[in-house]
């Protein structure tokens, strides 16, 4: 019968990988709900921290290099994304659908770069010695690493929260979010807060990237198998909303750690499109609603 | 939109170079365009569900493998000796055929299953999602973890589906020898028959009441909807419809490639598919038709002087049509040829009739 | 039509209506009923709920407690479909035309009566349907129009445009949400003449706040604030009403 350490095992798996959906959805909810775009590249932001990370270890060896890859791959990856923002997604700002194919092929614009500078193998990073070790907690063995992306989801999530709840930032985010036309009418420089905020959530998905590079190699696709699930995440936590994200990421990471118990992995993601879609019959909207008076949205 | 002499009388010299192709090309150039012209059926069911009804799909590749994996089932089964497994089964240990394979045995199963197992499939999907209202980003979102589910699946299910490496190693279809010029040439009629088929019959359903209504849809479907219509149906309907297009197109593929693996199925070749409608025009048919043309012929050449370089030009090209010509090739013979007719003074712009004028 | 035959007391009856935005009560315990072929004009300042009283009666919002009636049968928080079929059109604040359609198309797709999908699989307009078109394209002084897109005409037109749009689906009750916004002076006098050229054939029911607009309708006008019912009458007599006067001027702070 079922084991309850396994069972207890797979739930703390289930919030680790939690943990990797929600770093990894959160930019893309973020400017999803700012300006209802999806960014496809998104996935390439997570696999330039992973490759930032590495670059960081060569020049900063030792047991805190990770600590200062945090930074470095936050700061490459909402820099390029400031690029994709100012010379793609703004010039088809009323185009959702379009802004989607054409970050898909900046996507593969950026895989392919990867590919040429650093090889299609991948690299690895090794986690320090201090990550390297685990503990039993009530007979189940608890890894540091997964301890510790627990940690960067959980402090990403607080500041985030505070930059949203307490500064002019997260102010003028919560007005363009409420009204985008009255936001603008009263002077607030809608544009500059979308291109903040689209830096913030690429800037969150490099030190996704990081985190990733702790769990295995590096490689040109390591963004992409992170990213569908990051997108059924979006879909399923409604407009922007970071509550809805961390929710719909938890309901997803514990049904994809738990039925890998039962199934292996690919019926195992069968089965997480499924929960998604039964899901959406019972809360279409996601699991934060918002209102909208416009006849078409 | 494209009404113009070009699009309009275009068919008659496009079916005749059609016609005289088998006489001009070698066997594998022949083989070659009858791969593009099977993928440009699936195109035209892209042109319906995304240039008419407006809803971007990223998971057209999963249709296009059913087809390909329903008709390769049956040749698979019908080159063995009764009661014999295919070979990567034995490898694998299996004992006994999978009960899913058993119907593929049978040729008119095989064939119908070609054409029900996507529209079932599709249909049951599309009325899941379209009846709760997930529309726009939301749907290709879905539809592109569809196409990474059923890819993930096929791969992984390696004792029934022949994992990564697919179905291979077909040898004939009722009596035709696939790979060899006679067979390659029946082929190609049969292609451009089916072609010619699907791209009248869209035709027509575009100029259709039912055509009307899933653009007006497109345009504004609340507004639709307070006119008293239910819209799901007819959304439903035209994912079908692509979807079956897919398949016919996935199917034919097949016997013309000889392989179907889960490499034509994944979340890549999925947006390859709006790639090449998007490059030709997505509310044109014949755009759509020369888009998959284009583009293929250019991977053909690009990728085997430059294999490294494709990809780049693939995501550039694909940034670029996207953002300066949304509609494409099609769109940009058409403002030329708008342009050309401002200037010559005969300005007469009467021509657009209406789909839902009376027509006698 | 058995409704003809045995007519009902009105055409619309809202009983109690009430609608609940997490915990903002947008309606709260609204009432109202309108007699078959009549105008009513339906005004309140901002955010006193006239447009989601429409919502609520066409079914775009669910309400949370009450009952609307149309031709005595409970239409409350039916598919929005079902109640368009049953007789209730309505036009939206922003226009809601179909941008790349013709302007017949855009009627065409309003007037056809069987909408189901499978009998759309033909070429045309059926007979009846044509004809009905064109008189809608010359009462909403689109004729010459016809063939442009919806998306090349200027703004009144495509106010008039949608008003053709509901009056082609020949539902029985016409609900105009704003019909004149955006438009100068002629236009709306013009917009006041068709309308009073749908009633008698259709009911409609206006929501508007240009008063000399209101005037020019002369109908029966209800005024609404913070969701609930506040006063009803002529034009002359909801002028001259002082609670009104209070609440349009912002004096009224219970």
């Amino acid at each position: 019968m079922l084991d309850a350490t396994l069972l207890a095992g797979q739930v703390f798996n289930g919030f680790s990988v939690a943990s990797l959906f929600v770093l990894a959805a959160l930019g893309l909810a973020l400017s999803f709900g700012l300006m209802r775009v999806i960014n496809m590249a998104h996935g390439e932001m997570l696999m330039l921290g992973g490759y930032l990370a590495y670059l960081t270890y060569l020049v900063v060896p030792g047991p805190l290099a990770i600590l200062v890859a945090m930074p470095v791959a936050f700061l490459g990856a909402a820099l390029l994304g400031a690029v994709l923002e100012l010379t793609v997604i703004r010039k088809l700002a009323a185009r959702p659908l379009d802004t989607l194919l054409a970050t898909w092929g900046v996507s593969l614009i950026l895989q392919q770069a990867a590919r040429s500078i650093f090889g299609p193998i991948g690299v690895g990073v090794t986690a320090p010695d201090w990550l390297n070790t685990g503990f039993l907690l009530a007979g189940v063995y608890i890894p540091s690493t997964r301890l510790f992306i627990l940690a960067v989801a959980v402090v990403v999530l607080a500041v985030l929260g505070l930059v949203i709840a307490r500064t002019r930032l997260g102010l003028l985010v919560r007005a363009v979010n409420q009204d985008r036309m009255m936001a603008a009418a009263s002077g607030i420089n809608v544009r500059r807060v979308d291109l903040a905020v689209f830096c913030l959530g690429t800037g969150i998905a490099g030190l996704a990237g990081v985190v990733l590079s702790l769990l295995g190699p590096v490689t040109p696709s390591v963004g992409q198998s992170y990213i569908v699930p990051a997108f059924l995440v979006v879909v399923m936590g409604g407009l922007g909303s970071m509550v809805g994200t961390t929710v719909a990421a938890i309901i997803l990471g514990l049904v994809s750690a738990i039925s890998q118990i039962f199934l292996d992995v690919s019926m195992s993601q069968v089965l997480m499109l499924l929960s998604v879609i039964v899901f959406l019959q019972f809360r279409p909207q996601g699991v934060v609603a918002t209102r909208s008076r416009a006849l078409e949205e | 939109m494209t009404d113009h002499p070009i699009f309009k009388h275009g068919w008659i010299v496009v079916l005749a170079v059609g016609i005289c192709a088998p006489a001009l090309l070698s066997s594998y150039d022949l083989n070659l365009l009858g791969r593009f012209l099977a993928m440009a059926i699936l195109a035209i069911g892209i042109v319906l569900i995304w240039g008419e009804a407006g809803i971007l799909t990223l998971g057209q590749g999963v249709f296009f493998g059913m087809g390909g994996y329903c008709i390769a089932m049956y040749l698979k089964l019908s080159s063995l000796e009764a009661g014999a497994l295919p070979d990567f089964m034995e490898w694998s240990g299996v004992s006994a055929l999978p009960w899913w394979w058993v119907p593929f045995a049978n040729p008119v199963l095989a064939l119908l299953a070609i054409i029900v197992v996507p529209a079932v499939f599709s249909g049951v999907f599309a009325w899941l999602v379209f009846r709760r209202r997930i529309v726009g980003v939301y749907f290709a979102l879905i539809t592109q973890a569809v196409a990474l589910t059923f890819a993930t699946l096929l791969t992984s299910q390696q004792n029934t589906t022949g994992g990564y490496n697919g179905l291979t190693g077909f040898q004939t279809i009722f009596g035709l020898e696939l790979g060899t010029t006679d067979g390659n040439r029946t082929l190609y009629w049969v292609t451009l028959a089916i072609l010619a088929l699907v791209f009248a019959a869209t035709r027509w359903l575009i100029g259709s009441r039912y055509g009307t209504v899933l653009r007006a849809t497109r345009d504004g479907e609340n507004r639709v909807r307070f006119l008293g219509y239910n819209t799901t149906p007819y959304k439903v309907v035209a994912f079908a419809l692509s979807a079956v297009f897919a398949a016919i197109g996935g199917a034919l593929f097949t016997l013309h490639a000889g392989v179907v693996s889960p490499a034509f199925v994944g979340v890549v070749p999925s947006i390859e598919m709006i790639v090449w409608v998007a490059v030709g025009g997505r509310h044109s048919l014949w755009g759509a038709i020369s888009g998959v043309l284009i583009v293929n012929f250019a991977k053909d050449m690009i990728s085997s002087a430059l294999p490294e370089a494709w990809l780049y030009v693939l995501g550039l090209v694909f940034i670029l049509v996207v953002m300066f010509l949304p509609n494409g090739l099609a769109g940009l013979v058409d403002d030329l040829w708008q342009k050309y007719r401002t200037r010559d003074g005969s300005n007469d712009m009467a021509g657009s009739t209406g789909a839902l004028e009376e027509s006698k | 039509m058995t409704a003809d035959a045995h007519p009902a007391p009105y055409l619309l009856k809202v009983d109690g209506i009430t609608v609940d935005f997490d915990g903002f009560k947008a309606i709260d315990n609204f009432s109202m009923t309108l007699d078959r072929g009549q105008l009513r004009v339906l005004i309140g300042p901002n955010g006193a709920g006239k447009s989601t009283l429409c919502d609520t009666i066409i079914g775009r919002v669910q309400s949370a407690a009450g009952r609307v009636s149309f031709n005595d049968e409970d239409i409350t928080n039916l598919p929005e479909y079902e109640i368009v079929r049953r007789g209730i059109c309505r036009k939206f604040q922003t226009p809601g035309v179909l941008p790349s359609l013709s302007v017949r198309d855009n009627l065409a797709v309003a007037a056809q009566k069987d909408r189901r999908w499978w009998r759309g699989f033909g070429r045309g307009v059926r007979k009846a349907e044509a004809v009905r078109v064109d008189e809608i394209l010359e009462q909403v002084g689109l004729a010459a129009r016809a063939t442009t897109l919806a998306a090349d005409l200027a703004h009144g037109e495509k106010q008039w445009l949608e008003i053709g749009m509901v009056v082609a689906t020949e539902a029985e009750l016409l609900l105009l949400d704003e019909p004149t916004a955006g438009m100068g002076p002629n236009e709306t006098s013009k917009t006041a003449k068709l309308i009073h050229s749908l009633l008698g054939k259709h009911a409609v029911l206006v929501i508007d706040h240009d008063m000399s607009f209101v005037e020019e309708l002369g109908a029966k006008v209800t005024v609404m604030h913070q969701g609930k019912f506040l006063k009803q009458g002529s034009v002359a007599q909801v002028r001259a009403d002082p609670e009104v006067a209070a609440v349009y001027l912002g004096r009224a702070k219970e």
